[in-house]
């Protein structure tokens, strides 16, 4: 699964080509049209719940997620079934540990991986890409040429490198994630800051004598937000869907931790082995989220693209 | 266009270059060598290991040696785990059977997902149209290691039609299972993309005009609309290829396809330094490769473009 | 089996073409069972092994095949006892240091070459080559053979190693030390012999399919790496009338759960069973899933050494953490495969050994908890003042568990809070041999069937001994055991001072659980090394 970089594009030209945010009434406008797209809206209201869920399950759940029933241990096809007495609302993984701690924990981080991720390629690739739209001339060259070097290493194997070599943790996971996918992002970005730059609010700002990065901080980077945001967006599946690949692999996070992309993968183990909820609730959960930040994504690019208004 | 196409292949000859010595450095920091086992070997045999491997020169004697071998031998150095085989053939072995299935799940996730695509956009809002877009968004999200235990205990267990695994030189049953579970999301990404431009060009103003002149709806679809509507297509098709042949590590593992793809993770794993290399400079080059076919594709239909 | 009409066909003319023997479509010869029309062996590997070369090999599923394609001086029967392979029998010197055996002379090579005593020679001194530089060179070392030491060291030319062949069918071995076992490790595959001429001819390419020459009941006839090595009969084999098996295809499938779809499916005869799902295999195919002992030993190892934590250098500590493991538990709720609970290090199956009664494999597991309990609070930690250290395993489905359910039985028992981490192979490897680790997984299998090849880990020199364990008591019982003809009691003694000082924590004793084509028969359940041959096995009608 691809962000559409072609279609980022298009929409931070067409933001670019408008003049510098005017505030409310433009965000008013966008409002209006995110909440009237309804697959964007319900979106929304799931991925709050999912949210919710994460922060606020635990106090549900009667087991942590460290906890065997070592009554259920060794039966996990006969009696760890989801059963709402003995307070395994969605049953027990393979070590008799209670799913619905598990699913709520592996959420945490699933999220956090995905959103942090997201927001460390998009800092990144904004900065980039202002800073080298900005200066222009060599140091615009080189930059450049950079991110197409980067861009032509095969990044899997990087990431699985580095995981290697630093061990695993899950800041390990964040760098090698961040890292790697901030490139595009900062193509982008080089090609709206080209554009703002000479338009006459960054020009006058120019004239006055303000410090470039002064400039870029509060004047292109603001501009770039629209962008940001949906791109981070449509970043954060992404990034969860790399983790599970990692995750699969063996590289993820550290027991008793775990993610989705552990859960699914120990599920679709032992799925032929009669225990298929162990796949269905992390499964569940992965879905709806990914499907919502897709909708959520491409809901708010229309919303705030001006070329549609 | 071919100064361009000059300027990008020089480029990538640095790239190589420094992907194989960060590669190189990278992997020598690893914890634990080729030769690290759960018996740890006594230090006259580990000696004579590394001796007969070069492994006891200083580590930019290494690198040298190593890209040495590659340009005047187009030697890629031995497997240290596989024994009976060099990297060289390992890759004449490996390779041939990725980019076969490669090819195959590529060339159904262009032609079925791009089909679906455009029929969705053509009925826009029909039951079609749902239709395209929830298998799409399902199939996109589906772990491929999900599916593929799926497809083997369905399609080889339960109804006994296909192998579940095994390459068989290549035989039409045995590529089956591993191009469904390969080209599954990809068809589903070609499809979500095919469908969201192939709507933006039927709103051109340009289709608008054609449509008012009364030209045939066929002759406006293929010859009008389809060009435009595919670039983006384009330039997802060519990181889609790589990163295929990246996600060939689950289809090799669950399918013994025999591909390169496992080598991916395992040479790492292994310490496999050769091999490991080896993958990098083959996939590392791949990359560099498909970006730019789809840059030059990208010219051609679009001549708007100037490099 | 489902596969394509023309595939069953193609195995069906092979099968006709091959069947020089009386039984392809008869009955077995002494058990008068009726046999299958088929007599293919196919099954699952986990890896691609890493040679068929066998002095250059160095992995499990290498010599397994190893054993199909060559035969060394002696064979194991379905017990591990010596039969004769290529040697007949063999004398052995007075001061029990020079072995000289007898080798059969009607023994062929797949060319029709005769195996001869020099075909040993070059295999051994090849074996022991720094130019091979083949990592078991340490086997020649092992296996003491006169100034194998120095030739690995390259002190020595190769041809100064102590085997000689007298004439073409007697050979003679000298070693530095008596060596009671010396005979049984003939049986490894890294003994085996090699055709010098196909080699220089080869180079390494040797073992190519093409090339390969090979004295075993079978020769390799396809390979196709990561995916399958196929092997039919070795008609210029010397015992070939007897042998049933007419093809031996293995499979490598690295998804265990695959792995056993694929069997379900008929593809495979033989497959392990994945953790924890032995059990209702049994229920379901009763006669189907098999499970015997192995000769391998699963711990943990305290670091003992400087590095290591000031805590657990307090016996107290050691024992505690050792008692409080409930390894009922572990065996019978999860890995399910009828592993063995372990007090001691050495498995009960190892050949000539009696398990000691160590004092705490007595007591009932409430026992063991209240004095766990007891002992850590005299060191003063307790559930409001818990201990605290790093565990770390390798990464594997099955550590995983165990590593997890331990750490809950100390966390819930003794209030312990346990780190885990869980590192791949290589590293993991180098963190415990330079001991920077706190409590390390551990695991051993038996090079040879006796007691020493565990024990030995414990001796303050051993390479092998990562968590740097030193009792001069414990070196001097293991030296004085290799001169002794009854070493029990002092294998019991060294036991017991592990009971007692507790440097690892020991778990289980293995087992292996197969599922396996019920077709099968002969299958060497009872021996523990597991060195199956396939010429012995065989597939009866249904």
């Amino acid at each position: 699964m691809m962000v559409d970089v072609q279609k980022m594009e298009q929409f931070a030209e067409n933001l670019a080509a408008q003049e510098e945010v005017q505030g409310r009434s433009l965000l008013a406008d966008a409002r209006r049209r995110f909440l009237k797209n309804k697959a964007a809206l319900v979106s929304l209201i799931i991925l709050t719940g999912v949210f919710l869920f994460s922060a606020f399950g635990n106090m549900f759940a009667a087991w942590s997620n460290d906890e065997i029933d070592w009554g259920i241990l060794g039966q996990i096809a006969e009696l760890g079934a989801p059963n709402i007495e003995n307070g395994h609302y969605f049953g027990v993984d393979e070590l008799g540990r209670d799913l619905f701690a598990r699913v709520v924990q592996g959420t945490q981080i699933s999220l956090m991986v995905g959103i942090v991720g997201a927001l460390i390629a998009v800092i990144v690739g904004t900065l980039y890409g202002a800073i080298a739209g900005y200066t222009g001339g060599k140091v615009d060259n080189i930059m450049m040429r950079i991110v197409d070097i980067l861009q032509s290493i095969p990044y899997m194997f990087v990431l699985i490198l580095l995981l290697v070599v630093f061990g695993r943790s899950i800041f390990m996971l964040f760098v090698g994630i961040g890292l790697i996918s901030w490139l595009d992002m900062s193509r982008i970005a080089r090609g709206q800051t080209l554009t703002l730059k000479n338009k006459e609010f960054v020009e006058a700002a120019m004239a006055t004598g303000v410090k470039p990065l002064t400039i870029i901080l509060r004047h292109i980077v603001p501009n770039l937000l629209g962008v940001v945001v949906v791109y981070s967006t449509l970043l954060v599946p992404q990034m969860i869907l790399t983790e599970s690949f990692i995750s699969f692999l063996g590289l993820g996070v550290q027991e008793p931790n775990t993610s989705w992309g552990a859960l699914i993968a120990e599920g679709a183990g032992t799925m032929q082995y009669g225990t298929l909820w162990q796949l269905a609730f992390p499964m569940f959960f992965f879905i709806i989220s990914l499907f919502s930040f897709f909708f959520i994504g491409d809901g708010l690019r229309d919303a705030l693209d001006p070329k549609d208004q | 266009m071919l100064s361009y196409i000059l300027r990008r292949v020089a480029i990538a000859i640095p790239t190589l270059l420094l992907l194989i010595i960060i590669s190189f450095l990278l992997m020598h920091a690893a914890p634990g060598g080729p030769f690290t086992s759960e018996r740890p070997l006594p230090p006259a045999v580990l000696a004579n290991i590394e001796a007969k491997y070069g492994l006891n020169n200083p580590i930019y004697v290494q690198i040298i040696n190593y890209i040495g071998g590659i340009i005047t031998d187009f030697d890629f150095g031995p497997s240290f785990k596989y024994k009976d085989r060099s990297v060289n053939d390992i890759i004449a072995n490996g390779f041939p059977v990725t980019l076969t299935y490669g090819f195959l799940s590529f060339a159904v996730a262009v032609i079925v997902g791009g089909a679906l695509g455009i029929a969705a956009a053509l009925k826009q809002n029909s039951w079609l149209d749902y239709f395209a877009v929830g298998v799409s968004i399902g199939a996109q999200v589906l772990p491929n290691f999900v599916m593929a235990p799926i497809l083997v205990l369905v399609f080889t267990l339960w109804l006994g039609w296909l192998p579940g695994g095994g390459w068989n030189g290549g035989q039409w049953n045995h590529l089956i299972l591993p191009v469904i579970a390969l080209s599954t999301s990809y068809m589903a990404s070609v499809a979500r993309l095919t469908r969201s431009s192939m709507l933006e060009v039927l709103h051109t103003n340009f289709i608008r005009t054609a449509m008012a002149k009364g030209l045939p709806y066929r002759v406006i679809i293929f010859k009008h609309a389809l060009k435009p509507a595919l670039l983006p297509v384009m330039s997802y098709l060519g990181p889609a290829f790589v990163s295929m042949i990246t996600g060939s590590v689950i289809i090799d593992m669950y399918f013994s396809t025999g591909g390169i793809g496992q080598f991916y993770v395992n040479s790492a794993l292994n310490r496999d330094y050769a091999v490991m290399m080896g993958i990098t400079i083959l996939i590392g080059g791949l990359t560099i490769l498909f970006n730019l076919i789809v840059d030059i594709l990208y010219a051609w239909v679009d001549p708007k473009i100037r490099y | 089996m489902k596969f394509s009409k023309s595939f069953l066909l193609a195995s069906v003319v092979s099968t006709a073409l091959l069947s020089t023997s009386a039984f392809a479509a008869g009955v077995h010869p002494e058990t008068g069972e009726k046999l299958a029309d088929d007599q293919t062996f196919t099954y699952r590997i986990l890896d691609e092994h890493s040679s068929f070369d066998p002095q250059v090999n160095e992995d499990v599923s290498g010599s397994e095949i190893a054993r199909n394609l060559f035969e060394g001086l002696y064979n194991q029967d379905n017990l591990g006892n010596l039969v004769p392979g290529v040697a007949l029998s063999h004398t052995v010197s007075e001061d029990k240091m020079t072995y000289t055996f007898k080798l059969r002379e009607d023994a062929k090579w797949s060319d029709g070459k005769p195996v001869t005593a020099g075909d040993f020679v070059f295999a051994w001194r090849r074996l022991s080559s720094p130019e091979l530089a083949s990592p078991y060179q340490w086997y020649a070392e092992l296996m003491s053979v006169e100034n194998a030491d120095a030739i690995v060291k390259g002190e020595m030319a190769p041809e100064k190693l102590g085997i000689t062949a007298l004439d073409d069918h007697t050979l003679e071995v000298r070693l530095t030390k008596p060596l009671p076992y010396f005979a049984a490790m003939t049986t490894h595959s890294s003994t085996f012999p090699s055709p010098a001429w196909a080699i220089e001819a080869h180079g390494e390419a040797w073992t190519k399919p093409e090339n390969i020459v090979s004295n075993g009941a079978y020769k390799l006839v396809k390979h196709v790496p990561q995916e399958t090595a196929v092997m039919e009969r070795n008609t210029n084999y010397w015992d070939n009338e007897n042998t049933i098996i007419d093809k031996v295809e293995t499979l490598v499938i690295n998804n265990e759960n695959i792995a056993l779809t694929r069997y379900l499916a008929g593809e495979t005869d033989r497959t392990e069973t994945p953790a924890g799902q032995f059990p209702r295999l049994k229920k379901e195919y009763p006669d189907q899933a098999v499970v015997f002992p192995r000769l391998c030993s699963y711990y943990y190892t305290f670091n003992l050494s400087d590095t290591g934590p000031e805590v657990f250098k307090d016996v107290r500590v050691r024992k505690a953490l050792a008692y409080a493991i409930d390894r009922r538990v572990i065996t019978d709720n999860v890995i399910q495969e009828g592993q063995f609970p372990a007090y001691t290090f050495t498995p009960a199956v190892t050949a000539g050994f009696e398990v000691p009664e160590v004092e705490y494999a007595g007591w009932s597991q409430q026992e063991r908890d209240a004095k766990a309990i007891e002992l850590l609070e005299a060191v003063g930690y307790s559930k409001d003042n818990p201990l605290e250290f790093d565990m770390v395993y390798n990464t594997s489905e099955g550590h995983k568990k165990i590593a997890i359910a331990m750490s809950q039985m100390w966390k819930q028992k003794l209030g312990v809070k346990v780190n885990m981490s869980n590192m791949e192979w290589k590293t993991f490897l180098n963190e415990r041999g330079n001991q920077n680790f706190e409590l390390a997984r551990g695991a051993w299998c038996g090079d040879y069937n006796e007691a020493s090849t565990f024990l030995d880990l414990m001796d303050s020199e051993s390479g092998y001994n990562d968590g740097k364990f030193a009792s001069a008591e414990v070196d001097q019982l293991l030296s004085d055991a290799k001169s002794l003809t009854n070493p029990q009691a002092n294998y019991t003694r060294i036991e017991e001072i592990m009971a007692t000082e507790m440097p690892i924590i020991p778990i289980y004793h293995y087992t292996e659980a197969y599922m396996m084509n019920a077709q099968l028969k002969n299958w060497p359940i009872k021996n523990a090394e597991q060195n199956w041959y396939a010429k012995n096995l065989y597939k009866v009608a249904k």
